[in-house]
């Protein structure tokens, strides 16, 4: 099994390497290979799910082995691989997913500039993706963390000469970034207070004491700051509606399925760390993130943005569901989730294949021309909407019957399954609005029309496939089990009552068949409105948006946010920057010149003072000399009787000499 | 009747080594310079024998003449020959026009 667990991590990356460097070179550009290594990766994850399936009490490990990493005197930091029942069905998942994803861009990118590229960003992916999953410590999980929001960052900004995708890029990796310095600091207090990055470690000191009360709170509150960022939560899911710039198998894997999945994965996982105040939080944030992100997706046109927005909408019914206690039913629903949002995404990247347009105004009717992706494209739909039987249903009913739960017993906090609710009957409306303004009625553009086809088998593949997996009968009966929610390590400290305990017993009894029927309900009701707008148009759409039109601008305008930041954050940002330019350019610049015309001053005064003083001297001595030598060889006349002259006189001068 | 003594020889040779010294030192002609240096060496020659009689009483100062006018005719022999190689180059004597070496 461990064999099995680093050969499903280290496949993709060596993809990966192999692609990168020669996947040009490569027969058909190299795309068998990091296809064929996911696909690898994916089989191998099989036995591992299998065998958490046979074992499936909670608790059950499967893999756990750790190697020292890095040692700094006594700090000693391990990376390892720890398997148990939540990663193996997360392996699933990803690999599963993103086979699909490779195998249909085979079909999708053909012809692209870049088609090598876009695999090797692709694999690379998966393998961040795989390791964020795998990896047993807080430590390495933040390293894939940022691994995942490089290959997000890449493959977002894939087609970088549009200068709004090379934009998206670069928003969708800052914004990331503010969530991730407050995970970062999360991670920090607890290796600070417990010593540890193990995720054992951790809970077995925390169960311990050894980290407790408000601290504790703010700990859980820190690093759920990450999954803010990486799923898209409110105040930080600006990002994710222009991360759609990317491919729209990029979006379906990444930006729907696994890694805006993985800040949910991340808290599912960390689960036991939370307190009941943070856990408080994780549920306000996903109510206001699920309810506004539901009401922007009703307004947008373009059908990506659609899907976008509803993807944050049901990131923020996850954390609803992990927040008001139901781990398993936000894990659940991450899982369905992924399966069905992938196809929903392929499903839109497949008619706008067809249509070469993302705009909703230009569909419409292509249920004849595209019969596969419009009946797979509605099992999704369907799914999403939580119609019975399909998986969506039953996953969002564990989550709204965990936040009516949570309301019955903490009564001030009803409005959240209100609110969950409201968010579930919008969420049918503007899904099926999708699908009427897409697939049925009368096309709008008879060009486009008459140019959409179906697409090529290995895009269709993926669809029927995940269409499957969407169907909820499949998921019955072993998930809860599989994902049974953990003890909170703060409760095994505090004694449980006996009498409240069985309180919510009935409670939750009550709860369930409350949320089953009201579910249904609400996207019945959803459902039957959209038809009557869109289908039989029996009320006007836009003689309504005319009547709520202050309503409706801002929803169109996404509740603003991003006008916001601009206002704030960035404005702020650039004018902090053009201070500090401006300090640079004055101040350090300005002193660093100042050293060095002050240094130049100095050396031309010395070099004067070489050229004058020391060279004139030498040269003054050289000078002198040959002045002399000049003078004096004029008596070298080369005369005998001079120098025989001379010597006479040399002698009578001594002898003049020798007489005083 | 005035006896002739040390001195005398002394102002003779003196007289002797000035004449020879003058036409070393004044004439153009190389074989009349070769000639002035006879005369200094004879001038050198009349002071060895004049301090030998006068004040050794031995031979040792006509030995040292003998000595002085043998190589005198050697050195006037090799002088000579440089006069003529001087002329056969120079198709001269005269000493002023041989200052090829002069600097």
């Amino acid at each position: 099994m461990i064999t099995n667990a680093i050969l499903i991590l280290l496949l993709p990356l060596f993809a990966f390497v192999v692609q990168i460097f020669i996947g040009k070179r490569l027969p058909r550009q190299g795309d068998w290979l990091p296809t064929g290594a996911i696909i690898c990766s994916f089989l191998l994850a099989l036995p591992i799910f299998f065998d958490a399936l046979s074992n499936y009490e909670a608790g059950h490990v499967v893999v756990q082995q750790s190697w020292e990493w890095l040692r700094f005197g006594n700090l000693e930091i391990t990376f390892g691989i720890y398997v148990d029942n939540l990663t193996s069905i997360m392996l699933i998942v990803v690999t599963l997913i993103s086979s699909l994803v490779h195998i249909y861009s085979i079909g999708y990118m053909q012809g692209d500039e870049r088609y090598s590229r876009y695999f090797a960003y692709l694999c690379l992916f998966s393998f961040a993706m795989l390791g964020l999953v795998l990896v047993d410590n807080f430590f390495g999980i933040y390293c894939f963390w940022e691994l995942v929001g490089l290959g997000s960052y890449l493959l977002i900004g894939f087609w970088f000469e549009k200068k709004s995708a090379s934009d998206a890029s670069k928003k969708a990796f800052i914004t990331n970034r503010v969530g991730d310095v407050g995970m970062f600091a999360g991670i920090m207090i607890i290796f600070s207070t417990l010593g540890v990055f193990g995720f054992t470690d951790v809970f077995t000191k925390i169960a311990d004491g050894g980290l407790s009360g408000t601290m504790l709170t703010v700990t859980g509150i820190l690093i759920f700051f990450g999954a803010i960022g990486k799923s898209a939560q409110f105040p930080l899911h600006v990002w994710l509606p222009d991360a759609m710039e990317g491919p729209t198998p990029v979006s379906a894997l990444i930006h729907a399925a696994t890694m805006v999945a993985a800040g949910v994965y991340m808290v599912g996982r960390t689960f036991v760390i939370y307190t009941e105040d943070a856990l408080l939080f994780i549920a306000i944030i996903g109510t206001i993130t699920a309810f506004m992100a539901a009401t922007i997706a009703i307004v947008q046109k373009d059908i990506k943005r659609v899907l976008a927005y509803s993807t944050i909408s049901q990131l923020g019914y996850m954390m609803v569901g992990l927040g008001t206690g139901g781990y398993t039913a936000g894990l659940f629903h991450l899982t369905t989730h992924a399966f069905f949002k992938a196809l929903l995404f392929l499903g839109s990247g497949s008619v706008i294949h067809a249509v070469h347009s993302q705009d909703m105004d230009d569909m419409g009717g292509l249920r004849k021309k595209m019969p596969i992706t419009f009946w797979t494209f509605l099992i999704g739909t369907l799914a999403l909407s939580g119609v019975p039987p399909f998986s969506g249903f039953w996953s969002k009913d564990a989550i709204l019957a965990s936040a009516l739960e949570f309301g019955m017993n903490h009564s001030a906090y009803m409005w959240i399954f209100v609110a969950m609710l409201l968010s579930a009957g919008i969420t049918a409306f503007y899904m099926f609005r999708l699908i009427f303004m897409t697939f049925t009625g009368q096309a709008k553009d008879q060009k486009k029309f008459d140019h959409a086809h179906e697409s090529p088998f290995t895009m269709t593949l993926p669809l029927v496939v995940l269409a499957v997996l969407s169907v909820g009968t499949i998921w019955w009966g072993w998930i809860e089990h599989l994902l049974a929610k953990p003890e909170l390590a703060t409760y095994a400290t505090v004694a449980v009552g006996a009498v409240e305990h069985s309180a919510e017993h009935g409670n939750a009894h009550l709860a369930h068949t409350i949320a089953l029927f009201s579910s249904i309900a609400v996207a019945g009701s959803g459902i039957l409105l959209a038809a009557v707008v869109y289908h039989w148009k029996k009320i006007s759409a836009e003689a309504w948006g005319s009547k709520l039109k202050p309503v409706y601008n801002l929803l169109w305008n996404k509740y603003y946010f991003d006008e916001m930041y601009e206002a704030t954050v960035i404005r702020a940002t650039l004018w902090k920057s053009r201070i500090f330019a401006a300090f640079d350019v004055k101040i350090i610049d300005g002193f660093v010149n100042g050293i060095a015309t002050v240094t130049s001053k100095f050396a031309s005064l010395q070099g004067a003072i070489d050229r004058v003083g020391v060279d004139g001297m030498v040269n003054g001595v050289a000078r002198v000399v040959g002045v002399f030598s000049n003078r004096l060889r004029t008596i070298q006349t080369g005369k005998i009787q001079t120098y025989i002259l001379m010597a006479l006189f040399a002698v009578l001068i001594l002898f003049v000499l020798q007489q005083f | 009747m005035l006896a002739v003594g040390l001195n005398h020889y002394l102002i003779l040779s003196a007289i002797l080594f000035c004449l020879g010294l003058f036409s070393v030192v004044t004439k153009k002609n190389a074989v009349t310079v070769l000639m002035g240096v006879e005369l200094i060496l004879n001038a050198a020659n009349i002071n060895f024998i004049a301090f030998a009689k006068y004040v050794d009483n031995d031979l040792d100062g006509q030995m040292i003449a003998l000595f002085v006018i043998v190589t005198a005719a050697a050195a006037a022999a090799v002088a000579l020959a440089i006069v003529l190689n001087i002329y056969q180059r120079l198709k001269s004597i005269n000493l002023d026009e041989a200052d090829s070496l002069a600097g």
